[in-house]
């Protein structure tokens, strides 16, 4: 087996918390799909066959009963469950299924859309035998006005410098912001051996990486690390230029592991240090180097190399924050070639239903409403004379006549009171809106 | 009237144009299990450029196959030894796909097929697996390692102090050499010559510079300037064919004439396992087309062939390969001995015999 499929299905949605105080992450409706649909779906059409899925009791309990929330995927689900109070980090939750893992994974998280040529990451991955090889994008702005924000709210994140080599694929430094005191540190060795970098930001991590299985076994052995993303990563991509990477005792301590590992020592030994005699001789043999100017050998004689995938075009969005989860649910019918009105779904011939807007199975709309660029989910009714603009309606909702609704999310089960009018508003699971209500800018949600 | 379509050369219209902008990858399951992954792995290498040089492929090859072969499990009621040969065919299309065959990874393949056919049906599974395993090792021992170190030393014999060496490109054969004779104190001087668009020169040069040795390096246009200078050139080889013909990258047929004019002796310096049983007496009937947007070459941000496609008048080739007649070698510097180019039937016919 080459790889083993990984989806972390366990986070929490701290960024979103109006949206995921109800439902979990991972079921959060997109385009009328639960969320976790679009990772799983990447890897079901690239060919995997089945995935390890990790995640929380209450995602596996809603998974199994709930029947608005269908997977829809022919691979074999093997769901790890977690504590949901465990605050896990994903370098966790890889420890702890180390069990499972017998060979190099294709760690995804659950909130990744998009339609990326996988094959590119993993390519990277397979040709330099590398360590970590991973994804990225170039930032989209949101040009979506997020409900419930007074304003353009200034994103607040700390950005992500990113250092790549002239071919753009050699990742050779990446640092968070939040991590420098003063300025770029970038240590001389680096620079010795990679004198022309290019230092990007304004990038997005799709959270997906192709690890070796001695990294996920290195994990057991440092239980101090505890995000791939914001610890594993950088240890793994500072690790590349650091001298006892680069000696001849590695080859003694992997050695060691091995004997720890098989019972079948004597024979793996064997067989793997003369498989790496082999390596050896055809990198020896053969006239390729992966950079010019200075008398080392290839790749400099590194054992350890990381390499990202960064993406020009196509869409790459990871639904962590409101305002993503609207933009994604405005791209995400261009996924998938399914109608844009289910087929169940009754609605009325006196009313507009845009193009670009998606209407779920069992829903009833009425007279005379207009549905432009949104979506409305599951099972929800929709009365006469309503207007839908640019929103995002959930399942179970029930909307009252005449209501005017613009640039809003509704979430499940909601009952939008008669001739209410309502404008970038986020109305929580399970909210009432009263007749006649004018709210705007403003967002309603249950308090925890 | 040389164009049939745009972009394609009608002389060479026979042979397959290769692109790197297509990868076969592309079709492939992730994770591959149609095709072995470490198979997936090579046939990259392979296309990217990553592994190069016969000698590098024919051994990459190999160790690919021993981990085709450990994890290989018999289905019930089949022989492995009949079986593992069919499972090698797809794997072997697929790397013939990212890139032609070498003539040094045909006849591994032939050998290690031939292996696996006799294996005696009472061997059990593992014994059979560790055979064959074994028969690798000693395979690539024998051709590759032991045969550069017989090479190496009857080579030195012909290199004496104060000898002005040209090689070209980068030949893994004559570096050892070169290397080798360095380390026994011999004092020459080296001239690399290097052509575009591969330039593999430069990779030579660093690898002799980092030993010590002191290096000339010039492109192939300046060819005949340099050879005065010159007291021997060391080639190394793709294929030796039949007929005494020398198969090895494009250019090496020229600077082997330019050599006879000037009266300079041309060394070739080959390992028997690359001798292969073919005849060809042009460059045209078999060859290999590289990419050919690989001819492009930006300089001050300017590409001038940037859109070759659109003149359709323009067509670019790359080739790979080119062959050498032997009056133009005067020697052969094989694991056998120092044969004259028009000896290698006799041991092709030796070879065969001890099979």
């Amino acid at each position: 087996m080459e790889l083993q499929a990984v989806l972390m299905a366990a986070g929490g949605g701290s960024r979103m918390m109006d949206l995921t105080y109800n439902t979990p992450k991972p079921l959060l409706p997109v385009g009328n799909k639960p969320l976790i649909w679009y990772p799983l779906n990447l890897l079901e059409r690239v060919g995997f066959e089945e995935v390890i899925v990790i995640t929380t009791k209450e995602v596996q309990k809603m998974i199994s009963t709930d029947p608005k929330v269908k997977l829809d995927v022919k691979m074999k689900l093997d769901l790890v469950c977690i504590q949901e109070d465990a605050d896990m980090g994903t370098a966790d939750a890889l420890r702890h299924i180390q069990q499972k893992v017998k060979t190099d994974v294709l760690v995804v998280s659950c909130d990744l859309i998009t339609d990326a040529a996988l094959h590119e990451v993993v390519d990277l991955f397979r040709a330099h035998n590398a360590t970590l090889s991973m994804l990225m994008s170039k930032a989209h702005e949101f040009t979506e006005t997020v409900p419930g924000q007074k304003g353009k709210k200034k994103t607040g994140e700390q950005r992500d410098f990113v250092g790549v080599d002239g071919t753009g694929k050699r990742l050779l430094f990446m640092a968070n912001e939040a991590d420098l005191d003063e300025g770029v540190v970038i240590r001389k060795s680096i620079m010795r051996k990679h004198p022309r970098m290019h230092i990007k930001t304004g990038l997005v991590d799709a959270h997906l990486y192709c690890l070796k299985k001695s990294v996920v076994d290195f994990l057991a052995d440092n239980k101090s690390i505890s995000s791939i993303r914001g610890e594993l990563v950088p240890y793994l991509v500072r690790k590349q230029f650091s001298k006892s990477t680069n000696s001849p005792k590695v080859i003694d301590e992997t050695h060691q592991n091995l004997k720890k590992n098989d019972s079948n020592v004597n024979l793996e030994i064997q067989i793997s240090s003369r498989d790496e005699e082999l390596l050896h001789l055809t990198q020896e043999r053969s006239c390729w180097n992966d950079h010019r100017g200075d008398m080392s050998d290839a790749y400099h004689g590194g054992r350890l190399r990381c390499y990202v995938h960064i993406m020009d075009e196509g869409i790459c969005y990871r639904v962590n924050t409101l305002a993503a989860y609207i933009e994604a649910n405005r791209l995400a019918p261009k996924l998938f070639d399914e109608p844009a009105v289910h087929p169940s779904a009754v609605v009325s011939e006196r009313c507009l239903i845009g193009a670009d807007s998606i209407i779920g199975a069992s829903c009833q709309i009425s007279d005379k409403t207009s549905i432009k660029r949104s979506t409305i989910g599951v099972s929800t009714t929709v009365r006469e004379k309503v207007k839908v603009t640019n929103s995002i309606i959930m399942h179970g909702v029930t909307i009252e006549e005449g209501c005017n609704i613009q640039g809003s999310v509704i979430c499940s089960n909601a009952v939008i009171g008669r001739g209410a009018d309502i404008k970038y508003c986020l109305v929580g699971s399970a909210q009432r809106i009263e007749p006649d209500g004018e709210h705007t800018t403003m967002s309603k949600a249950c308090s925890a | 009237e040389t164009q049939t379509k745009c972009g394609t050369i009608s002389l060479f219209s026979h042979l397959h144009q290769y692109s790197r902008k297509a990868p076969l990858t592309q079709q492939l399951s992730i994770p591959s299990t149609v095709i072995h992954p470490s198979i997936v792995r090579l046939g990259l290498q392979y296309s990217q450029g990553i592994v190069v040089g016969s000698n590098a492929r024919s051994v990459a090859l190999l160790h690919a196959f021993k981990q085709v072969i450990r994890d290989y499990t018999t289905p019930p009621n089949e022989e492995l030894a009949r079986d593992l040969v069919n499972k090698l065919k797809p794997y072997i299309s697929f790397l013939n796909q990212c890139r032609p065959l070498s003539a040094s990874m045909g006849n591994a393949i032939k050998y290690i097929k031939k292996e696996i056919s006799n294996i005696p049906s009472q061997f059990k599974e593992e014994e059979a697996k560790t055979k064959l395993q074994k028969c690798i090792d000693c395979y690539i021992n024998e051709n590759v390692v032991l045969a550069a170190k017989a090479i190496s030393k009857y080579a030195i014999k012909k290199i004496s102090d104060g000898d002005v060496i040209l090689v070209y490109g980068c030949s893994s054969l004559v570096n050892h050499i070169l290397c080798e004779a360095y380390d026994k104190s011999r004092k020459f001087r080296v001239i690399v010559v290097d052509s575009r668009p591969r330039l593999e020169g430069r990779e030579a040069l660093r690898r002799l510079v980092q030993r010590g040795i002191s290096c000339t390096y010039v492109l192939i246009s300046a060819l005949s300037y340099i050879l005065p200078e010159v007291s021997k050139v060391f080639l190394g080889a793709h294929a030796l064919l039949a007929n005494g013909y020398v198969m090895s990258r494009v250019g090496t047929s020229q600077i082997a004439l330019v050599a006879r004019t000037f009266n300079v002796p041309v060394l070739v310096c080959c390992e028997t396992y690359k001798f292969c049983e073919r005849v060809q007496t042009d460059s045209f009937v078999s060859n290999e087309l590289d990419d050919p947007d690989d001819l492009m070459v930006t300089r001050k941000g300017k590409t001038q062939l940037e859109n070759w496609h659109d003149v359709s008048s323009l067509g670019l080739l790359n080739l790979v390969y080119d062959v050498t007649p032997p009056d133009f070698v005067d020697l052969v510097i094989t694991d056998l001995g120092m044969i004259p180019c028009t000896s290698v039937p006799v041991v092709l016919r030796v070879k065969n015999l001890e099979q």
